[in-house]
């Protein structure tokens, strides 16, 4: 596993784990059960690090060697807590030609992180993605369910200004 | 519960007025005086549709309206650059760029006295003859509508409109007066072939899985990962139980009883609707044990994509729905003989199941007439990019890209000229301008260099460059390479690099020749269909555009204007007025000069931000 990007160490709770244990007990048998469990687990906890992925591979009998290459195979998967506002930019074909990596890089300024990584204070973080379907807008970005469309680079600090 | 066609119909005739009171010119009454459809597809919902909606009818129930006006939700009208929209029957309004503002008048003057507020109105359906149903603006007209025959007209939440518009018949018809053979005879009859991208003949793929016995399984191809394309979650999103249907009509030819809709989990609607479409279909019994007391059973689950492209290609996708990493497998076998779980699968994409009831309700010669001698039908399109109408248009095959970009698209925005149209996504090709009058069918695209793919078509202007598209598109299948094989891993890496060098105006004419063969070695060598596509945006662009790649290598300037590297940003003296602001907004003190005298920008310093172009009211800066 990659490491070196701004992190926080695991605080799972007792809750969270029985969520969990729930989850798994509500898969058992299923034929290819491991996705839609990661898929849940991944909402309890807003990602998937290593100590959730042993959980999983405890209670459904599956050697960690499969469950972490499944976690880092897919992009949906993170192996890293997500800000309080998770701003992801789209750098599908559409929004590319209408200049969203130049509000990409903007972004990379202003916040001074990189991609997959999260501020310091746990406010912002930041990925790119691949066409959230709003071309109509382009560029866009979500920040957590909120859409921003028609962007510039000149507009993002007043953006970001709208996060408290 | 449903099991007699009687109960189906009884449903269809008590709901069919309703929903085709929502037609321009229709002459059907309902119990409501006025229908407004407020679009809730992804793209609508983005600018604002849903709260648009909830403040329409909080004014309607202040107003006291609430008998005479139903709002409806509704899947895409297609024109998403003009969202959110509203259509309002019976006089067929179509109202654009809504905001929270304009809905008060609205209710007071159209809703109530009756006036249609013109000055909200799509402005293309406001002519001196007066307002213009939409299906006649230059957008519709041409546009006919197969896959996308329910979408943005009915309530993708209520079965009971499905089933209003026919919905359920072809299953029926299929249960009970067809024979398996019959079934499959009609769609090789009507020459529909897989709208994801290869156009496999849909009716031969059937054929192949229907020889054996045992557990069999049938697949809906719904993860849509060509970036800019937004047809299959378009249907999805506006009308989610056609695939059902489709789904069940294979289930009983191949004999499965069980089916999966593998669908990206980037799309929230389309997944909160067919959760909803797949509960009520149960209800009905229209999925689950006995369908129409046929003693046949087939229900459905629904699996989530987790962000792999390659999930797409038909085998990935089998892989990922067993639960692993997300990595094609080899054909022969193909998945008609072994397929997910190992069993006989069949795998169709969201828009060929779309077209399938259709078929089976109008018959293969309805499907047959429309299109082109090989290809059948209509196509659905997501237009985005340099165009003025972006959003989703279904045509029929055959159609021109000139008839597409220019009349359905409304062309290219302000005043640049169209330089080329990328479609088929990171596995298609540019088709340049002198291509323009080409008929869009399979064979013709992918003679030209390009393919269908799934329906992205993204539109370029004078402004972008093609080595930088073809740039973009690797780095994206790099970043998609499942790394399985190794012409794909390795080769398309070293593909990228070589661009890389190019647009650094690094590179010599011999590693032109190097890309162009290697290119070449990775299509014919790669495992799966990524891999083996994944160069066609670089030979495509190659074939159109060869003189930009030298211009880059030779003259080491990039035409377009676009590549960092070989750009010099300057200040024209003429039209420099010596204002200082460029001077003051540059982060790099390139800029340099005496106030009212023309400035300069010394090019040792500059780091091309384009900071200075953007804050010059004169427009004297300029890249070159």
């Amino acid at each position: 596993m990659s490491s070196g990007k701004k992190t926080v160490p695991f605080q799972g709770t007792k809750e969270q784990e029985e969520q969990l244990q729930k989850v798994i007990a509500a898969h058992k048998g299923q034929r290819g059960a491991l996705m839609p469990v990661l898929q849940e687990a991944q909402e309890i906890y807003g990602y998937l690090p290593v100590e959730v992925q042993q959980m999983i591979s405890d209670e459904m009998q599956i050697p960690m060697s499969k469950i972490c290459g499944v976690v880092t195979f897919y992009s949906f998967y993170s192996l890293y807590p997500k800000g309080k506002y998770r701003i992801s930019v789209c750098l599908g074909t559409a929004c590319y030609v209408k200049g969203s990596s130049q509000v990409y890089e903007k972004l990379q300024q202003v916040l001074e992180i990189g991609e997959g990584e999260c501020t310091p204070d746990g406010k912002f973080s930041l990925e790119a993605c691949r066409c959230v379907g709003a071309c109509g807008l382009a560029p866009v970005m979500m920040i957590n369910d909120d859409v921003h469309g028609r962007l510039t680079p000149d507009r993002v600090e007043d953006i970001l200004a709208k996060y408290e | 519960m449903i099991k007699t066609i009687e109960e189906l119909r009884a449903i269809s005739s008590q709901k069919k007025a309703s929903v085709e009171f929502r037609h321009p010119g229709s002459k059907e009454k309902d119990s409501y005086e006025r229908h407004v459809l407020v679009c809730a597809g992804t793209g609508c919902t983005s600018s604002g549709s849903v709260k648009i909606a909830a403040k329409l009818e909080e004014e309607i129930e202040a107003k006291g309206l609430k008998d005479k006006v139903r709002v409806i939700k509704t899947g895409c009208h297609g024109l998403c650059a003009l969202g959110p929209v509203m259509i309002i029957y019976p006089e067929a309004a179509f109202y654009s760029n809504m905001t929270l503002e304009h809905i008060e008048k609205v209710v007071d003057e159209h809703l109530i006295k009756g006036n249609i507020v013109t000055e909200y109105l799509y402005q293309e359906t406001v002519t001196d003859a007066g307002v213009i149903p939409m299906n006649d603006t230059d957008f519709y007209k041409k546009q006919h509508r197969v896959a996308l025959k329910n979408c943005g007209v009915i309530d993708p939440e209520n079965i009971d409109e499905y089933i209003a518009t026919g919905g359920y018949e072809a299953l029926y018809k299929a249960l009970t007066t067809m024979s398996r053979e019959d079934v499959v005879g009609v769609l090789e009859k009507s020459g529909l072939r897989g709208r994801g991208g290869a156009g496999f003949p849909t009716g031969t793929k059937w054929k192949f899985a229907m020889g054996s016995e045992g557990q069999k399984y049938v697949c809906c191809n719904a993860d849509e990962g060509d970036p800019g394309a937004f047809m299959d979650r378009s249907v999805l999103e506006g009308d989610p139980h056609v695939v059902f249907e489709a789904m069940a009509i294979a289930g009983y030819v191949i004999g499965s009883n069980q089916g999966y809709i593998y669908v990206r989990a980037e799309y929230p609607i389309a997944i909160h609707r067919l959760e909803i479409a797949l509960k009520q279909a149960r209800e009905y019994g229209l999925l689950g044990k006995d369908i129409f007391g046929t003693g046949f059973d087939f229900d459905i689950d629904l699996r989530l994509g987790a962000g792999a492209f390659v999930c797409g290609e038909e085998t990935a996708l089998m892989t990922s729905i067993e639960g692993n990493r997300g990595e094609p497998r080899p054909r022969p076998p193909f998945p008609a003989v072994k397929g997910l779980f190992g069993k006989p699968t069949i795998l169709n994409n969201v828009e060929t199941w779309a077209n399938i009831p259709r078929i089976i309700m109008n018959g293969a010669d309805w499907f047959a007439g429309m299109g082109t001698e090989k290809s059948k039908g209509t196509k659905v399109f997501a237009l985005g990019g340099k165009i003025q109408n972006v959003g989703l248009v279904e045509i029929p095959m055959g159609t021109t890209l000139r008839e597409i970009v220019e009349e359905i698209g409304g062309g290219v925005p302000n005043g640049k000229k169209f330089k080329a149209a990328q479609t088929g996504g990171p596995s298609g090709g540019c088709i340049p301008a002198s291509n323009f009058d080409v008929q869009i069918d399979y064979d013709n695209l992918v003679a030209i260099g390009s393919m269908m793919g799934s329906g992205g078509l993204i539109v370029m202007d004078e402004d972008d460059c093609m080595v930088d598209i073809a740039k973009f598109f690797l780095e994206f299948t790099v970043d998609e390479s499942c790394g399985k094989c190794t012409p794909c891993r390795i080769g398309n890496k070293r593909l990228l690099e070589i661009l890389e060098k190019i647009t650094e105006g690094k590179a010599t004419m011999e590693d032109l020749d190097k890309l162009e063969k290697l290119a070449n070695l990775i299509k014919k060598n790669s495992l799966c269909a990524l891999g083996q596509t994944a160069p066609n945006p670089v030979l495509s662009t190659l074939k159109h555009f060869r003189d930009e790649y030298i211009a880059h290598i030779q003259d080491k300037k990039c035409p377009a204007g676009k590549c960092k590297a070989l750009l010099s940003y300057n200040i024209d003296p003429e039209k420099c007025i010596g204002c200082g602001l460029c001077a003051k907004n540059c982060p790099a003190d390139a800029i340099s000069g005496e106030k009212k005298k023309p400035y300069t920008i010394d090019t040792s310093k500059c780091v091309k931000c384009g900071a200075c172009m953007e804050k010059c009211k004169k427009e004297a800066i300029y890249k070159k």
